[in-house]
Formats: C-alpha cells, structure tokens, sequence
C-alpha cells in the first residue's frame, strides 16, 4: 500500500512527548517526495492511455493513485507544521537562544523559520511600553498576591508605592 | 508538558477531520471492509491474493472483499458505489450495539480499534441505512462510560493509571488526561507551589537528555 512511508514519519511525532523536537527526517521526507513522483508519473501515463487508447477501465486506478497523492500531501504538510508548532513553543519556553542539542534537530529552512519568528516578536515587543517596549515573555501568569510594590520614575521617584 | 506548544486538535468527532491534525491522520489510517465494484488494473501487486493476473493487466477483480484505510475509502467512495461499496465493521453492527447498550462500561474500546468515537463518526460519510441506530449508538455509549472515566480521572492524584486507561479508546485517554491535569493544577495550588518559579517542563526534558549524551 502507498503512504507508509509518510505515516512513519506521523507516528514518529506523535510519539515524541508533547512539545518535544525530534530530530528533522531528511530520509524519509525524501523517500515520501519519490513515492509520490512515481505515482504522478504512472498517472501522467494512464490518463494519456484513457484518453487516447480509449482505457476507461484504468479511471479507477487513477483514482488511487490520486487519493494516494493527496494523502502524501496532507502528512507532509501535516508532519511540517506539527513542527513548527513545537519550534515556536522553543521561543516561549527556552528563549531566543537554543541550545546546540535543539539547533542540530531542525533543517536549515526551519532554523530560518525560528530566527524569522524571533525577529517579528522583538519587532512587536518593541514597539509596546513606550521607549524600552516590554518583553511578553516573561511573566506570563497573573501575580498570586494581592499587592504590588512598584517604584515610579520621573518626578515622583525614590517612593514606594502599593496598590 | 509543553506549555506553549498547541497541537492540531482532531475534528473526527465532528462532520470533517481536520487537515493538519496528527491525530485525525492517525484515525484515518484504521482499516474498514468494503468490496470493489469495478476491477482496478494494475494494482494487483497490493492485493496478491486476488490479483488477475497478467491476463487481466494485473487488476484487482470486481467484486473483490478487501480492507482498505478509511482514507483510501472515504477518497473512492461515491453515493453511487461506481468503484467500491463499504461494509461496516462488527463493532458498528447491530451485535455489538446490542452489547454497548446493555453495559457500555465493560467493553475494551481500545481493543475495538483506537479511535472508537472518531472512526465511527466518519463512518457516516458512507450513507449507510443503519446510520441514525450508529449515531444513537456512540452517543449512548459515551454518555455511559462517560462518568466513570470523569470520576476515576478526577480521584487518582500520583498514581499509576495504566489500568484505567487500559480499556478506553483514544478521545476517552484526552479526556481522562485533561481530568488530570486539572487535579494536578489544583492540588498544586493548594500546597501553594502555584506562585513559585520552577523551571518548565519543557527545558527540564532537554536538560536531562543532554546529560546521557554527555555520558555516551
């Protein structure tokens, strides 16, 4: 059956525990990418068949093939943004520098992605909070106490206040 | 788990999967019975036991009773069965419906296949005549395993709960897994570790497997 290949590479980031990076399957990327060269090829050829050999018997197989490619396609895509999910999730949780281990796990186009990524968030986070903007990245969860100290700056400054 | 990381949630409960979630993909790979309503050349190869032959350009002949994915399914199928016709697998059928609404609790849903709810939701793509009793069927079953699984989810904190997730299909494990972390934020709260800083799961994870690779 056609799309094995492409349902390995589902199962293997299904399986990795939710939000973890595994390593970027080059192989089997490639392998899927001939899989379904192949068969575009042999329905290329079929439907050329039908059409001028009059084999309107090979239409289902055509089909099948189709539907093959179309499944193909969806794990691809599926199994791509999956992991661009988890190289934005890296951002929010470790920080605009990833460690080696995690660098050596993502193919060169996902890296850009991840550095694109980074540059519009500091774009954004700039352009918040006045001069100095404000990094959303930390203090993600509301504070569990009641008060909050806070120094003002400027002309009421060196005060303490709470509210 | 990872905080900022939000998956693709599967749509099979509703009228269509959804494209990009790993899950639906998942579901879809699960196999159902149907029966070719034309012969198919040149595929003979998948289906050896039924193949033509070089005769009859290697074709899988009309007629033939084969289990294909209920992706390669759903993608043949037509309301007027021109290539293939789907039966329904036992689990839908009306013994096993039978079963469910004598006591949803004890069947193995996972044994049943997976993705019980999700699978059987789109199974009504395929027009069948008994497809009001299947609805009626999954909803009676859910709402009757519903409470247990809700219950054990909510009462079992630091345990190991292979055993009560052992017999339920995959939506039933999210819910049962939503349960818990639930308790977990809760309980968490209530020792007051809620406003302290730990270090997220995430980092954590990396952290520990950097140290094996250091060792290897």
């Amino acid at each position: 059956m056609f799309c094995e290949k492409a349902m390995e590479l589902v199962r293997e980031l299904h399986r990795a525990p939710e939000g973890q990076l595994p390593a970027f399957n080059e192989d089997g990327l490639r392998q899927v990418l001939e899989e379904m060269k192949a068969l575009y090829e042999q329905n290329q050829s079929d439907v050329n068949e039908a059409k001028s050999g009059g084999r309107s018997d090979l239409i289902p197989t055509i089909k099948f093939r189709h539907c093959s490619l179309l499944r193909n396609r969806r794990c691809t895509v599926a199994y791509l943004y999956d992991r661009l999910l988890r190289i934005r999730a890296l951002r929010w949780e470790y920080g605009s520098v990833l460690p080696n281990a995690l660098r050596f796990h993502m193919s060169a186009e996902e890296m850009e992605w991840f550095n694109n990524y980074k540059k519009s968030l500091a774009t954004y986070m700039r352009s918040l909070g006045g001069d100095e903007g404000l990094d959303i990245t930390q203090d993600m969860k509301p504070p569990k106490s009641l008060y909050i100290e806070f120094f003002l700056s400027g002309p009421m400054s060196k005060r303490l206040w709470r509210i | 788990m990872s905080e900022a990381y939000f998956r693709v949630e599967s749509g099979a409960l509703g009228p269509e999967e959804n494209f990009l979630s790993l899950d639906d993909i998942l579901m879809s790979h699960e196999k159902l019975p149907v029966r070719t309503e034309t012969a198919m050349p040149r595929l003979g190869a998948f289906f050896l036991e039924r193949s033509g032959g070089a005769e009859t350009d290697n074709a899988v002949p009309q007629g033939s009773k084969l289990e294909l994915p209920l992706w390669l399914a759903k993608g043949l199928f037509d309301n007027k069965r021109r290539i293939l016709s789907v039966e329904l697998p036992k689990i839908y059928q009306e013994g096993w419906r039978t079963v469910f609404s004598a006591d949803a609790n004890v069947v193995d849903l996972h044994k049943m296949g997976p993705h019980f709810y999700g699978f059987g939701s789109q199974l009504l793509h395929f027009d069948s005549p008994e497809n009001a009793d299947i609805s009626q069927s999954l909803l009676q079953t859910f709402i009757g395993r519903f409470r247990r699984i809700m219950d054990s989810s909510q009462n079992a904190y630091n345990e190991d709960t292979s055993v009560l997730v052992a017999r339920l299909d995959e939506m039933e494990r999210g819910l049962f897994q939503t349960g818990q972390k639930g308790l977990n934020d809760f309980q968490c709260w209530e020792k007051g570790q809620a406003s302290q800083i730990t270090a997220s799961n995430l980092v954590q994870n990396y952290k520990k497997r950097k140290f094996t690779d250091l060792e290897d």
